[in-house]
């Protein structure tokens, strides 16, 4: 973390006696002042961050549809959840993308990251591979589309070309979910390999120089340099990717509207249609506050697991 | 860099590791790359004849009517002569749309940021701390929590299918900005300010003529990230903006557009033609701000 902590040290110097009372009389009127600068992001904080939040909780505790007023229905919502076929096999496929996409990001950032630390510096190579993130989710989501059409794609021409059966990427149940958490992976490669990036830089080029001249090899110098080194940026980066990779929707609209069969009916996919396709607001907003738990549980396991704070060589 | 470059080949010979190691990176180059490549030969193929030879490294049928379709250049005739997709697709519309959509909320919500900002890091006043830990606790709601009720509640004030609907929830107030800019104004130092204070220069005064031009970098960093993400967002537009083309973004336009033509065969070349002007002023961020981007990423992993 050595990156991201550097500037939450103030680099106020200590003050004198003297240098106090002219500092106090420069902030006569600082309270009024302050009030009223952060009087706009208070305002949005509270009608649209604490206000949603809150009414939401409402929300998943009564039958609201848009349509007429919300009835308090206690607990029903959940009780209706637990007994939800769709809503578990939501749970399922949000999982298993969770699994497959975020595990592809992390582990071939990680490579690549570690490769590009040891052969070069370039800002080129790391500008490119930062590209598609700049684009949309929609965006990938359309060319992917077409380069895995089961047609025309040029996926599968590569593939015949080398004697491998045709896939259908998006409309075979059972490649749905890789071929998304392919464009995911894609998508976000360039964004994790720099974060990456950026914490290997922090590690003092003596501690490998110390490691060749004991004679260790680059895996040795990997497992038990980098990664310990390393360790507090590739906590910080598996938490954002997972709770990323939760948060898949605008990718799953643009390709397969979470078919074929639900295979790719992702828990945020299911709540929108259940608000906006059949305008159940109540249960749609039971869910979300299932999803949310879910996340924050996963960055509390996670924070205790890696210890997000502490570094090996503290 | 260069100089760096060729004494580094000099300390290490050709090794199978360091040949590996550039043969993954050229993979993954490739593969990066290629995609953006493949949209552009896409969009300059005839969609009729794309069919025809889908593994051509160069446009089938090479034409520019894929782009005059999708500008809105080309007559229903001709749309359809191509394969072309028949609903109209007004681009300059959406794209007019998401400048508005981006630009005035990421302007407006690094402002009212920076504001807060200073008000955290260089005014002394009671509660300062613990109002601004009430606020950074909104970086751990999730989007989903708050999109449902706030949908509601612009419904509510009518705000549906309006810049401001589309606007407002983001424009005021943001965590990460906040705690981002107060980083950096933390680290300015006070003798310049106080002095200016001594010579009579109001609050704001030293706001707006010392520290934000001091924190220039910072600033045009946040407006960048901000700018991309709201460029692209998606769920939010989808939610407000439900009926015909007054507010809606090009990224919403985009999915729509790939989604309409029921029944006859999706066109392509239209799509990717699209899908590349949409994508245009990301790259052209990217040319002008590039290293900034890759340098600020690292930071903002924060977020």
């Amino acid at each position: 973390m050595a990156v991201d902590v550097a500037p939450l040290v103030s680099t106020r110097s200590p003050r004198g006696g003297r240098v106090r009372m002219s500092v106090s009389a420069a902030h006569r009127g600082d309270a009024r002042m302050a009030w009223l600068l952060i009087a706009p992001a208070l305002l949005g904080f509270l009608v649209f961050a604490v206000y949603p939040t809150l009414r939401g909780i409402y929300l998943s505790f009564t039958d609201f549809r848009v349509i007429g007023d919300a009835n308090w229905i206690g607990g029903a919502n959940f009780v209706r959840m637990m007994g939800d076929e769709v809503f578990w096999n939501s749970l399922r496929v949000t999982v298993y993308y969770v699994l497959l996409s975020a595990g592809g990001v992390i582990v071939l950032s990680l490579v690549t990251a570690v490769i590009l630390h040891r052969l070069t510096t370039s800002t080129t190579i790391r500008s490119v591979i930062i590209i598609p993130f700049l684009v949309s989710n929609i965006v990938a989501g359309v060319i992917w589309t077409w380069m895995m059409d089961s047609q025309l794609g040029i996926a599968n021409e590569l593939l015949e070309a080398v004697g491998i059966p045709r896939i259908q990427f998006f409309t075979d149940p059972a490649w749905a979910i890789p071929a998304l958490a392919a464009v995911t992976v894609w998508k976000g490669l360039g964004y994790t390999t720099i974060l990456l990036f950026v914490g290997l830089q922090a590690i003092p080029v003596q501690v490998y120089e110390a490691g060749r001249l004991d004679g260790a090899s680059e895996f040795q110098m990997f497992r038990r340099i980098t990664i310990p080194l390393l360790r507090p940026v590739l906590a910080m980066v598996v938490i954002l990717t997972i709770i990323n990779c939760f948060q898949i929707f605008d990718l799953v609209q643009v390709t397969t509207k979470g078919g074929p069969e639900n295979s790719t009916n992702v828990l945020q996919n299911y709540i929108y249609s259940k608000a906006f396709g059949q305008f159940d607001f109540g249960y749609a907003s039971a869910i979300s506050l299932g999803l949310f738990l879910i996340m924050l549980v996963i960055t509390f396991v996670q924070m205790r697991l890696s210890r997000i704070n502490e570094s090996d060589t503290d | 860099m260069a100089t760096t470059h060729i004494e580094r080949r000099k300390h290490r010979p050709f090794s199978i590791g360091r040949a590996a190691g550039w043969t993954y990176l050229g993979i993954v180059l490739v593969v990066t790359v290629f995609p953006f490549y493949w949209i552009l030969r896409t969009a300059l193929s005839n969609n009729k004849a794309l069919a025809t030879d889908p593994s051509s490294l160069l446009p089938v049928d090479f034409t520019v009517e894929a782009f005059r379709r999708v500008l809105g250049i080309a007559t229903l005739a001709e749309a359809q002569a191509q394969g072309g997709n028949v609903a109209g697709f007004d681009i300059g519309i959406y794209m007019r749309n998401s400048v508005i959509y981006a630009g005035v909320s990421t302007v407006l919500v690094v402002l009212f940021s920076a504001l807060a900002a200073y008000a955290f890091s260089r005014l002394e006043w009671r509660g300062r701390n613990l109002v601004f830990g009430v606020l950074m606790v909104a970086l751990m709601v999730p989007g989903i929590m708050t999109l449902l009720p706030n949908f509601v509640f612009i419904k509510q004030l009518g705000l549906v299918n309006t810049f401001a609907g589309l606007i407002l929830p983001g424009a005021l107030f943001s965590a990460f900005n906040i705690f981002f800019l107060r980083q950096f104004f933390l680290g300015i130092s006070r003798e310049v300010e106080e002095a200016a204070i001594i010579d009579g220069a109001g609050r704001l005064r030293v706001m707006f003529r010392i520290i934000m031009p001091m924190a220039q970098g910072p600033i045009v960093t946040l407006l960048i990230l901000g700018f991309i993400g709201a460029w692209n967002d998606y769920f939010w537009p989808l939610l407000v903006s439900t009926s015909g083309d007054e507010v809606r973004p090009l990224t919403l336009a985009l999915a729509v557009f790939r989604q309409s033509a029921p029944g006859t065969a999706t066109d392509w070349a239209g799509l990717m033609a699209a899908a590349l002007i949409a994508a245009v002023p990301m790259f052209l961020i990217f040319m002008i701000f590039g290293r900034r981007i890759v340098n600020s990423i690292g930071f903002s992993g924060v977020r």
